[in-house]
């Protein structure tokens, strides 16, 4: 049987009042179930907007987007829509909305009107699966950066979303912050989760099972994220991360076979062995 | 130079005490009707009952004394120029006198009850929010003029406003503060001079400030968007509000305390005397 794609878009474009150019001039693509999928452009590039369709944020001027099989121009579509696409920002201090971690978590189901029982399932299962269990009742502010964005993912994840899209959502966080909110959303793509994941680090790609490049409202590339390494990163002027480096060192010296995807863990598995 | 230091007004102290426990509701009446207790002291000994609820208040709620206190800070100026305003422009009967201005036994008695009031007022409000989470003191309110909305006033929304102008206090002053520093090391100068001096040193924190805000604002809107949230339309509670007996066991305690303080405003300076007498 044949799987229907969580996102399609067709031929959307999308401008800004006062823009002279539109930020998405024609966009074709398609995101299947379990996809895991890194969008990379330039700043300008048309991702953000894209990103807001998903949601039905924004609507397209022209060409149609369905998410799951919904059209977003539809107005009766979009609690559903919202309900169904979660979208994490870059800055988690514009996300929460509640002085107390486990209220920020229920505002999303608090607004899809839901019993009380079924609202602290959900928060409790978000707190669960961020980390947070054992800080819901502590003050917002209180907590860390690399905390709060998992406090904007919790509140995410408390919709019980199919898909989730992720617009720069690790760019203030430190290492440490960072490593911890791909393993929490690593997780949640091996439990099914369809991803959007925007980031200007190259090195986050090597989590994504596709990459899809935008340039100027455009899709520029889209393929596997092993076969983008091969070549096409380059052509976008994007920077090399140490670890591809590596790989390719130590692939032209015959320590790695050929088509390894060269993630850390991978690369460190094959020097041992 | 740090502007958010000790600010605590609206600042909530998550906490599992018998008052953070109370409705909202319950807590922004029982407020209300203590707010009374300030205005009805006409003397400095009718604060003293008011103090000692405060200090209950306090000890219910597991709050340190000191962080209450600490609350009035914000008006300290206030209560000092409205203390000099009354020590010195009461008619009354002549204390002593500084030159054409004398200070008069009444306008002494006066002062100290004005700016009593008015530290009482700012600690119990503080004490409120220090209880009530946000989004429960928005909640309580809602509920309460919910009758309002029959008239078309948006309760909700402004109840929605609320909870995000308190969550944001923190992050406003923290930003204020990251401003204040980024400034200062680009050489500006904000502790020299007079007011004016000062005020207009103000202004590249005010613009950046207002910039960011506004920014911070349209991104919070569009977070809440994305969350499912449309203004005006119902939504349910992690944390319904239930009044229970206690609740109104503590309402009656707030009004029976009133009606003591009446009586204490009353009789008290009497007894004082009759006792400071036996003495």
């Amino acid at each position: 049987m044949e799987r229907a794609p969580v996102f399609s878009f067709r031929g959307v474009v999308y401008s800004y009042g006062g823009s002279c150019s539109p930020a998405l001039s024609g966009v074709d693509l398609e995101i299947m179930p379990g996809e895991w999928v890194a969008l990379l452009g330039a700043n300008g590039s048309g991702k953000s907007t894209l990103a807001k369709i998903c949601n039905a944020l924004l609507l397209p001027a022209q060409g149609d987007c369905f998410v799951l099989g919904m059209d977003v121009s539809a107005p009766e579509n979009i609690p559903l829509i919202r309900q169904s696409v979660a979208l994490v920002f870059q800055n988690p201090e514009d996300q929460i909305v509640a002085s107390i971690v486990e209220e920020d978590v229920a505002f999303g189901p608090e607004n899809l009107r839901l019993p009380q029982a079924e609202i602290r399932r959900r928060v409790d299962a978000a707190l669960e699966l961020t980390g947070l269990a054992d800080m819901k009742r502590r003050g917002s502010y209180t907590l860390s950066g690399g905390q709060k964005q998992r406090l904007a993912l919790a509140g995410a994840l408390a919709l019980e979303p199919r898909a989730l899209v992720l617009d720069e959502s690790t760019s203030m966080l430190d290492p440490e912050g960072r490593a911890s909110f791909l393993e929490r959303i690593g997780e949640l793509n091996t439990h099914g989760m369809t991803m959007i994941q925007i980031t200007h680090r190259m090195d986050e790609i090597f989590f994504a099972s596709r990459v899809v490049v935008l340039q100027s409202g455009r899709v520029a590339w889209d393929g596997e994220s092993s076969d983008f390494w091969d070549g096409p990163y380059l052509s976008f002027d994007f920077e090399e991360p140490p670890e591809l480096a590596l790989y390719r060192e130590l692939k032209a010296r015959g320590f790695v076979p050929s088509g390894t995807i060269p993630r850390v863990d991978d690369l460190l598995e094959s020097l041992w062995l | 130079m740090k502007l958010s230091g000790g600010f605590s007004i609206g600042q909530f102290i998550p906490g599992e005490s018998y008052i953070h426990s109370l409705d909202p509701r319950c807590k922004i009446i029982g407020a209300f009707i203590l707010f009374a207790a300030p205005f009805i002291a006409k003397s400095p000994y009718d604060f003293i009952p008011i103090a000692f609820a405060l200090a209950a208040i306090t000890r219910l709620a597991r709050i340190k004394l000191g962080t209450v206190l600490r609350s009035g800070r914000p008006v300290v100026f206030l209560v000092a120029l409205t203390i000099v305003l009354n020590v010195f422009w009461t008619p009354g009967r002549e204390l002593a006198r500084l030159g054409p201005l004398s200070i008069t036994e009444e306008g002494v008695t006066l002062a100290f009850c004005v700016g009593l009031r008015l530290y009482f007022l700012v600690m119990l409000a503080a004490l409120l929010m220090m209880t009530t989470s946000p989004m429960a003191f928005a909640g309580g309110l809602e509920s309460i003029l919910s009758p309002l909305a029959a008239l078309k006033f948006p309760v909700s929304e402004m109840a929605m406003m609320m909870t995000i102008a308190l969550r944001f206090i923190p992050t406003f002053f923290e930003e204020t503060d990251k401003i204040l520093k980024a400034q200062i090391s680009r050489g500006a100068d904000f502790e020299s001079g007079g007011i004016i001096k000062r005020a207009r040193a103000f202004i590249p924190v005010l613009v950046p400030l207002f910039v960011l805000v506004f920014a911070r604002a349209e991104n919070l809107a569009i977070a809440m968007e994305s969350r499912g949230y449309v203004p005006g339309v119902p939504r349910s509670r992690l944390n319904p509000l239930v009044w229970a007996a206690r609740e109104t066991t503590s309402i009656l305690c707030v009004i029976v305390f009133i009606i003591f303080t009446v009586l204490w405003n009353r009789y008290a300076p009497e007894l004082i005397s009759l006792w400071l007498g036996l003495l």
